[in-house]
């Protein structure tokens, strides 16, 4: 690991200007991600600026919606009594992430600010242009069975590994965030990006700014709900894909619906099309396979992992049956 | 438990237990020595080639660094111009890699440097400002693609008699004429021992010509060899001690170039070192069970008798030693089939080399036997337990002698009606509960009951105690405690009453732990041992006792006691007033037995699994293992051998798979977010039964030996299931749930 430095503010403004001033300063929250990176090779921040005393944990009802603070860690959120009742699927997706330890540490910024696990990224010795750009993509070619099927661009196929982002995105949250420029709100949709050609930058946060909070609009999904992960084993793995789902099922016809994939794009992959197949349906077996079948349009595999194209489907409608059967 | 109770065959908890839990056990890494220092390595980007340059200038420079050592400046390590092929592993041609001593890339991640700092820290940072520059050669890396140059072991080719060589009774492939057959391929991907405790070595030159080693090791006799061959050093200059090991599964069978590279580095220092591999090293450094190619033929009567099988197989070695198991064994002996032709080859490959992991060969091989039996049965129409009867060996087929013992049929009725075998279907796909398909499969496993010299000390201490010494080590099956029972049980004296030291080299004589030999051949060492010191004892302790028969004799709290004779008790402080030596060293050596016998260790793994019909994954929600190991000395830690065997066998069958990227001959895998073993939620309670009957010829306690049959046949009992719930037959290993959508 290199030599660095350690600040620990209590306020918000400090902390951003720390970080803005220096070219080599990050946020360090829970320090799940970034310390490994660090032992790694792969992030090396000369400066470390500890956020974990500002005062950004609350959950609380705001205007129609809930707001998480940014340093709320992701057992609280998960266990939450106001989560679980308004928002069960953001619940279910973060219990399906990590391990319970991890889980104890992360927090609700920093685990929407993890990056990938694509084995190229971590390892020096290969190339990868997400690390380093210029140097290629190891998976494009290489052993891909983890990668993208959607969104993906010839410099990056990588995806986001995040289980709870997939909630939110379905969920419409917002990200608020605080930065040297002042304040701003980024629709969920648009906080990740598409690699294309800068598969370096994984989100649309400037440098400086500070994630605050997320705010999720109330709604009607507090019943049919379900999160869908797919992985090598039952617990403790990223997921081969993963697929939240939300329903409000009315005399057994849908009345809205929500969608995400995880596990394949750079970024948590909502499912308008989908969701629209949905709606004014009977809550049956043919319709979530109707909607799969349109949610995968446009999918693309690569060398090792096809698989996808029918697991995505599969998954899709095995998440709509338990949501709609949820009681 | 007290005395008087039967020791052996009692469910005695740990005698370590405590200590391991509660942090008192020290392991090779927690040893603090003062002055010491830390090294880390540094490894090759490259898979094959020459290294050109390393520039070393700004790790050297780095904070606290004391040296960095690299092919360029390395002292010359004296035995590797001498040392040849390692005597104990006869099935290993070649040897381990000569660290440094040339310029030759032979695997990417070679170590190629050591760095070492005065904390483990600062050496870890410096490893990484090491920069070298290589001539790169093209590198082969893929198994498949090297299928047309496999060829049949040097070993094998040498001598005729060598058990790597082609196998045949009666007619050569005669399954390709059967009236019934198939024909299939296995494939199993490399795996990695991984076990929780990483390698690690303190190395210190207590003096020029004088080196102790605190290292993680199955063999502290072995590795004693191993480094005072590569000093020129007399064996007793050289101490190993392995007091705990955290697990090894196989991987600390080997001399690996880390322990060299310690030793050289605290050399250069003249300080101790200390060095601890990282996880990713863990990948590719200390060996693996190797990539595997095999094909299976096998043709049988329309009522279920094999007529014939052909097992080929092709596992992966390194390009400098000839890495080989006994694949084909299980192949040779567990079926009644007149004809059999088993070819065993390798192909070397530009990896590290690989070692043997727990079951080693044998597990490889049940994959491809157990599932074809399963597939011929399944051609047959005939359930595959009542296939397996129905063509049961009642002596070795393949050495023509007499089992020593054989009780498989019995564990076979043990498991099925555990498991609830009667809830199977012919059928495949036929039960399901709502989403999720279910499956009942078996597979059988085997491995020769080895048995070698061992020699352990007994001595009655002062206080009344008596200690026991062997160079044996404990990589976690609980030697010490049931060695321990053995010990009580043989003296009669309480357990608590008797220490059993082991892990270092300058206790009597033993060999490696491994092939589950350890309680076969320690065990009568510990027996013999006692009844010696008891022997000895008895001639101290006046006229009733030497006249009175051995078996009468007992050590009780505190007296010699006579069965039989209230009267006759002498305390132990009598004893050891009256002067002369209360210590006896006996060594214990298998008979003429293995020549009459064929002696083997059988298991039968049941499993019930649920596929989810429409996500491909699976559970294993039963797992029922039975084993005829002869006589259990230890309930507890023998069940806890079968279970430990059970989990690795569901990591085979479901998850494990490290993957090269072969452009760059690169492992991709190379941490537990890429490399998956199972954690709890994908382990059922395992049930375990044993036969419990004594062998009456591996030695006087019947044991026969558990490690290696605990996961030998698990994996195919699971795959087997997949095919009964799903009809999907995977014949490549894990069985991911890509493979089943
Ligand atoms: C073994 C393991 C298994 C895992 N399994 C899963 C899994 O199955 N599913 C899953 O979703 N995740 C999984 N994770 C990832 C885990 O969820 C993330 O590591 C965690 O959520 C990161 O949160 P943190 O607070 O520790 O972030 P940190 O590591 O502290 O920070 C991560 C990044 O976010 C930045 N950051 C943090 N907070 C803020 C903020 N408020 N504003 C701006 N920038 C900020 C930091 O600068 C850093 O770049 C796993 C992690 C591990 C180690
Ligand atoms: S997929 Fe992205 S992260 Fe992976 S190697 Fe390619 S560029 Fe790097």
């Amino acid at each position: 690991m290199n030599q660095f430095q350690y600040v620990r503010p209590s306020k918000p403004q400090a902390a951003i200007e720390a970080v803005t001033k220096d070219a080599n300063a990050t946020f360090i929250a829970g320090g799940t991600n970034l310390v490994d990176l660090m032992k790694r090779g792969i992030a090396t921040p000369q400066k470390l600026v500890d956020i974990n005393r500002l005062p950004l944990n609350k959950i609380e009802k705001e205007n129609n919606g809930l707001r998480i603070g940014a340093l709320a860690l992701n057992s609280a959120v998960a266990d939450d009594k106001l989560v679980r009742q308004k928002q069960p699927l953001l619940a279910l997706a973060l219990n399906a992430g990590a391990s319970a330890q991890l889980r104890n540490m992360a927090t609700v910024g920093g685990n929407m600010l993890q990056r990938t696990r694509c084995s190229y990224f971590y390892d020096l010795a290969m190339p990868c242009n997400k690390r380093e750009p210029g140097t290629g993509c190891g998976a494009l070619e290489g052993i891909n069975r983890m990668h993208a099927i959607f969104g993906f661009s010839d410099k990056c196929i990588a995806v986001h590994p995040s289980d709870m982002s997939v909630a939110l995105v379905a969920l419409d949250a917002t990200v608020l965030v605080s930065g040297p420029k002042g304040e701003r709100r980024i629709p969920f949709a648009d906080f990740h990006r598409l690699p294309g050609d800068t598969p370096e930058k994984d989100t649309n946060l400037e440098k400086g700014e500070l994630i605050t909070a997320v705010d999720i609009p109330d709604g009607p999904f507090t019943k049919h709900v379900h999160y869908q992960k797919v992985r090598e084993r039952a617990s403790y793995a990223f997921a081969l894909l993963s697929v939240a789902a939300a329903l409000d099922i009315e005399n057994n016809t849908i009345k809205a619906a929500r969608l995400a994939m995880g596990g394949v794009a750079h970024k948590p992959w909502r499912l308008t099309a989908a969701e629209q197949v949905l709606v004014g349906k009977p809550a049956t077996e043919a319709t979530f396979r109707q909607a799969a079948e349109v949610a995968m349009q446009g999918a693309k595999a690569f060398k090792h992992n096809a698989y996808k194209l029918k697991l995505g489907p599969n998954t899709i409608v095995q998440a709509l049956r338990t949501a709609a059967a949820a009681a | 438990m007290k005395a008087q109770d039967k020791q052996i065959g009692a469910p005695m908890n740990r005698v370590d237990g405590r200590l391991k839990v509660t942090g008192g056990a020290k392991y090779s890494a927690e040893y603090e020595l003062p002055n010491m220092a830390y090294a880390v390595l540094v490894g090759s980007t490259i898979a094959k080639g020459r290294l050109t340059s390393i520039d070393a200038k700004a790790a050297e420079k780095a904070p606290g660094v004391l040296a960095v050592v690299t092919h360029f400046n390395s002292p010359k390590v004296p035995g590797f111009d001498t040392a040849g092929k390692d005597p104990s592993q006869p099935a290993t041609v070649g040897g381990p890699l000569k660290i440094f001593k040339d310029d030759k890339i032979r695997y990417n991640d070679q170590v190629i440097a050591v760095v070492v700092a005065d904390s483990w820290e600062r050496a870890r940072y410096a490893a990484r400002l090491v920069k070298a520059q290589y001539a790169q050669e093209k590198h082969k890396t893929n198994l498949e693609a090297s299928v047309s140059d496999a060829f049949l072991p040097t070993a094998a080719k040498k001598n005729p008699k060598h058990p790597m060589n082609d196998y045949q009774r009666g007619q050569v492939d005669a399954y390709k004429t059967g009236a019934i057959k198939l024909e299939s391929e296995y494939v199993i991907p490399t795996e990695v021992h991984h076990p929780m405790e990483l390698q690690s070595i303190t190395a210190h030159w207590e003096a020029p010509d004088r080196l102790t080693l605190y290292d993680k090791t199955q063999g502290t006799m072995a590795t004693r060899r191993d480094f005072a061959k590569e000093w020129n050093l007399p064996e007793e200059n050289v101490k190993v001690i392995a007091t705990f090991v955290g697990g090894a599964f196989g991987n600390a069978l080997h001399s690996w170039p880390h322990e060299s590279a310690a030793i050289i580095a605290a050399k250069v220092v003249n300080r101790p070192v200390k060095l601890m591999l990282t996880r990713e090293q863990m990948f590719t450094n200390v060996g693996y069970r190797p990539y595997t190619w095999q094909k299976l033929g096998m043709s049988a009567t329309p009522d279920g008798k094999i007529t014939a099988i052909t097992h080929e197989s092709i596992g992966q070695t390194s390009t400098y030693e000839e890495f080989t198991e006994s694949t084909l064994a299980q192949t040779r002996m567990m079926y009644q089939s007149p004809n059999v032709t088993t070819r065993y080859r390798l192909a070397s490959l530009d990896v590290c080399s690989p070692i043997w992991m727990r079951g080693p060969g044998e597990a490889t091989g049940a994959f491809a036997l157990e599932s074809a039996m399963d597939e011929m049965a399944h051609m047959l129409n005939l359930d595959p337990l009542e296939f397996r009867l129905r063509n049961y060996t009642e002596q070795d087929p393949e050495k023509n002698k007499p089992w020593s013992t054989k009780f498989l049929k019995e564990c076979y009725q043990l498991g099925a009606e555990r498991v609830g075998w009667n809830k199977r279907q012919l059928k495949p796909g036929s039960l399901r509960d709502g989403e999720w398909l279910i499956g009942y499969g078996m597979g059988v496993g085997t491995f020769g009951a080895h048995r070698g010299a061992a020699t352990v000390g007994a001595q009655l201490l002062p206080d009344g105690t008596v200690l026991l010494q062997c160079a044996t080590t404990d990589i976690g099956p609980g030697t010490g405690t049931v060695m321990t029972q053995i010990a009580a049980e043989t003296l009669g004296l309480d357990p608590k009453k008797i220490r059993f030291e082991l892990g270092n080299s300058s206790f009597p004589k033993a060999g490696t732990q491994g092939g589950s030999s350890t309680v076969n051949s320690v065990g009568p060492a510990t027996q013999e041992a006692c009844l010696a010191l008891k022997e000895k004892l008895r001639t101290l302790a006046g006229a009733a006792f030497a006249s009175a028969k051995k078996e009468d004799v007992t050590l009780t709290d505190g007296y010699l006691t006579l069965a039989g004779n209230a009267g006759a008790r002498v305390p132990y402080a009598d004893l050891i007033k009256q002067g002369g030596d209360k210590a006896v060293t006996v060594e214990a050596k298998p008979g003429p037995e293995g020549q009459q016998y064929s002696m083997y260790s059988f298991s039968v793994h049941f499993a019930e699994v649920r596929v989810h019909e429409l996500t491909g994954e699976v559970r294993v929600s039963k797992l029922v293992s039975c084993a005829d190991a002869g006589t259990i000395v230890n309930e507890k830690t023998a069940g806890n051998q079968m279970k430990g065997g059970a989990v690795g066998g569901i990591g085979m069958a479901l998850m494990e798979a490290a993957h090269i990227d072969d452009r760059f001959g690169r492992y991709v895998t190379k941490d537990f977010a890429d490399y998956h073993v199972p954690v709890h939620a994908d382990s059922p309670d395992v049930q375990v039964a044993f036969v419990n009957k004594p062998d009456p010829h591996v030695n006087n306690l019947g044991t026969k030996g558990i490690g290696e049959i605990a996961i030998i046949g698990v994996a195919p009992a699971i795959a087997n299931a997949v095919f009964n719930a799903t009809g999907k037959r995977i014949r490549e290993l894990p069985i991911t749930p890509d493979k089943l959508i």
